[in-house]
């Protein structure tokens, strides 16, 4: 798909790429909003067990969580779905500054 | 997402073919639309998903499913190998839009002044012809010579482009509505054209003026209200003659 990788935005190309080069890869994908959110549905992120990354997801207010939930799924192949949302009440959970919410699909290419 | 999937959805991309990626939630399977197998109402959603560019989670039949649209690029022809389309071209690449630089004057559409880029040297009007602009192309004229501008926006008028813009002062743009109107395009049809081309923000510089094209462009392609302004607002509004 390394055509297409011209935009910084085209996350899914380079996650494609670095598959196709050997990393495992877990992709994220906003897949519903309510609110302020910064990223609309369709937004995505890449993460390789590697450390490397590419895209977002929020403002930046989710993506240390959502790189730790593809984390996971690279090493278990189980996807998730994730919720993140101001109405977590204990403060060291992650949430979204700007008051929206967010749900966020996490898969690895296999 | 399993290989076969990823590689169905990139052969989609390179044929230029727009497709959902249908995600059961939370489940994770995934399938690609439209699919016969997949039923009608999923088609249906996603039909809906491509024509508004929307990518949303949908209930069918008491499912969850997300579904992500990968429409065909928005492209944009640049009419005119000049200066202000070298900043122009990079700038819209970097937006994510597929563009086209067309100009029959080999000087100005050399490789060397548009590394990377598709360059057609035909006539603007059967490089448009062979390009076959559609909702989600959007036409730039850049060259202030009527011999190529307006055969451009001829075809663009005659096309369902999203966004046509002509680079040049208002009484420059009046003589070209002229010239257009005589070539049979009527009045609601000569308002499509965004001349002087870009949003007013007193731009200067061939990087600033490329600027406000393009954040025209994006005010159009997403319905800002700002795109709807009255052709002309001032005089400065569209950069040099």
């Amino acid at each position: 798909m390394s055509e297409a990788s011209a935009s910084a935005e085209d996350v899914l190309a380079v996650a494609a790429d670095w598959r196709e080069a050997g990393e495992q890869v877990a992709l994220a994908t906003v897949t519903e909003t309510w609110g302020s959110s910064p990223r609309p549905a369709g937004s995505q992120m890449a993460v390789t067990a590697s450390g490397r990354m590419a895209g977002s997801v929020s403002g930046g207010c989710i993506e240390g969580a959502v790189a730790e939930a593809a984390l996971q799924t690279i090493s278990s192949g189980a996807p998730q779905l994730l919720d993140f949302g101001v109405t977590n009440e204990r403060a060291w959970e992650v949430g979204l500054a700007c008051g929206g919410k967010v749900k966020v699909f996490v898969e690895k290419l296999q | 997402m399993t290989p076969e999937l990823l590689a169905a959805l990139a052969l989609a991309r390179r044929e230029q073919r727009p497709v959902v990626l249908a995600t059961k939630l939370p489940s994770g399977e995934q399938l690609l639309l439209p699919d016969p197998q997949a039923g009608a109402a999923l088609n249906e959603a996603a039909e809906r998903a491509l024509a508004t560019d929307r990518s949303d989670t949908v209930s069918i039949s008491g499912a969850a499913y997300f579904l992500h649209v990968h429409n065909t690029p928005l492209r944009m022809v640049v009419v005119g190998a000049v200066h202000i389309a070298q900043a122009l071209v990079p700038m819209a690449a970097q937006l994510g839009l597929a563009v086209v630089v067309v100009d029959p004057r080999r000087a100005f559409a050399s490789a060397e002044r548009f590394p990377n880029v598709t360059i057609s040297t035909d006539w603007p009007d059967e490089a448009l012809d062979a390009l076959r602009p559609d909702r989600r192309t959007a036409i730039v004229t850049l060259t202030h010579d009527p011999k190529l501008d307006d055969p451009a926006l001829d075809r663009a008028l005659r096309s369902p482009a999203l966004y046509i813009a002509a680079l040049g002062s208002r009484r420059t743009h009046a003589a070209r509505l002229a010239r257009l109107r005589a070539l049979g395009h009527d009045e609601a049809s000569l308002a499509r054209i965004r001349g002087p081309a870009g949003l007013n923000i007193e731009a200067v510089t061939a990087p600033e003026i490329a600027l406000s094209i393009l954040a025209e462009f994006v005010a159009v392609h997403r319905g800002a209200a700002l795109a709807r302004k009255p052709p002309v607002a001032a005089e400065k509004a569209g950069q040099a003659a």
